[in-house]
């Protein structure tokens, strides 16, 4: 099959690879580069364990499916996957207080539930419990730990910090 | 494609394509969108929340913050998905598709354009790139209704109608669409019908919605069987029909 070049930046680091267009994005960040922190569960939209953030060049990027667009779609953009969140061996302070808050049992949903809350604190750092439902509604998680999830967001946000 | 309905040998990504997404003020008053234009920039743009109310309010519920992010207009329209909101937004806005080929454009009532499941007026080689939304009155009203299992998803049934309300009181030009029932959104005249010229009550809504009910041959499926939905099909339609004519519930009377 033939491939196309692309180059873009993970996790601030420029990457450049010969992929085949059919090659999704998911796949990519996993199998090429080695980040499965991303992981796939439904591969069509609805699960969200693969939410990534993608933007343009300087753009903090916005919250999406990395099983939905195909690695060639990047090109040329910035794409932050649960391992930018921050630096190597350290969590910050989302990471922590979902550790805090157990919310996380089997931990197959945790990257998808981190990369979209950190999407919805930086768009909305006041969030209310609500608001943090309707954010995380696209993300399945099937140890049913919603309520603790809830918490560490709210308590990792601006909102429990007055 | 992730569920290998499509197969392409070739594949264009129209991300890249200048001109494709955007929105502009037509010169009616309506609104003009790019085929690329994304759930987001509805969601988030004054000039939909302004002169496209129904547009706007329906977008928080269309899927997920992250499909939002990507998804367009156009794909929505173009995919066909039976439950998808765009087809019945545009159905009960009464919006015309520009659609572009090689050798020409040509322009397609959204009545014409949705065919059936999965299925459009869109031939090989030829591209939808916009989306004309004619002009709401200050007389406009609008109702959407849906029944969905969880936040997001795909609409079990949804119903969505769109009419001006006289000085009189009289609805005129109600556009009642009914989608997720059958394969493809649909206006239901049965119920329109019963409606058109004159003062929406409690009573009137109440017989449409029984008249919607028994108009759609609603499917069965693994989500929900069709005697469901039909039940569905009357109380969403009763429900937005009372969401766009407020003043016909018993309390606004009462009041």
């Amino acid at each position: 099959m033939s491939t196309i070049d692309i180059a873009l930046t993970v996790n601030g680091k420029p990457v450049a690879a010969s992929v085949p267009p059919r090659l999704t994005l998911a796949d990519f960040l996993r199998e090429r580069l080695d980040l499965t922190g991303t992981h796939l569960g439904c591969e069509h939209g609805i699960c969200g364990a693969c939410t990534v953030l993608v933007g343009e060049p300087g753009d903090p990027g916005d919250a999406v499916r990395a099983c939905l667009m195909f690695a060639v779609q990047a090109r040329g953009m910035e794409v932050t996957t649960v391992e930018g969140l921050a630096p190597d061996g350290e969590m910050n302070a989302l990471q922590k207080s979902f550790q805090q808050h157990h919310a996380l049992q089997c931990g197959f949903c945790t990257p998808g539930m981190l990369v979209t809350a950190t999407a919805l604190l930086r768009d909305c750092p006041h969030p209310s419990a609500d608001q943090v439902r309707d954010a995380i509604s696209g993300n399945l998680c099937r140890c049913t730990g919603y309520v603790p999830i809830v918490e560490a967001i709210l308590e990792a946000s601006e909102s429990t910090k007055e | 494609m992730n569920f290998r309905l499509a197969r392409p040998t070739l594949l264009i990504d129209l991300n890249r394509v200048p001109g494709l997404r955007g929105l502009a003020r037509a010169p009616d008053g309506g609104v003009v969108a790019g085929a690329m234009t994304r759930h987001r920039d509805f969601e988030f743009s004054a000039l939909v929340r302004d002169l496209l109310p129904l547009a706007h309010a329906a977008m928080p519920s269309v899927a997920h913050r992250a499909i939002r992010n990507r998804g367009t207009i156009g794909g929505s329209l173009a995919h066909a998905d039976p439950s998808g909101d765009w087809p019945a937004l545009c159905l009960a806005c009464d919006a015309r598709m520009t659609i572009r080929s090689s050798t020409g454009t040509r322009d397609v009532a959204a009545e014409a354009f949705g065919r059936g499941l999965f299925e459009t007026a869109l031939q090989a080689g030829e591209m939808l790139a916009e989306v004309h939304f004619p002009a709401w009155g200050a007389r406009r009203r609008w109702g959407l209704q849906k029944m969905t299992r969880r936040q997001g998803d795909f609409a079990i049934v949804g119903v969505v109608v769109v009419a001006d309300a006289g000085p009189d009181g009289r609805c005129t030009n109600l556009r009642n669409v009914v989608y997720g029932a059958t394969d493809c959104a649909q206006l239901v005249h049965e119920a329109s019908d019963m409606l058109e010229g004159r003062v929406p009550t409690q009573v009137r809504i109440g017989e449409a919605a029984r008249a919607a009910a028994a108009a759609v041959p609603t499917r069965s499926d693994l989500h929900a069987s069709g005697a469901y939905r039909t039940e569905l099909v009357e109380a969403l339609t009763h429900r937005a029909l009372s969401q766009a004519f407020p003043e016909a519930l018993p309390s606004a009377v009462a009041a």
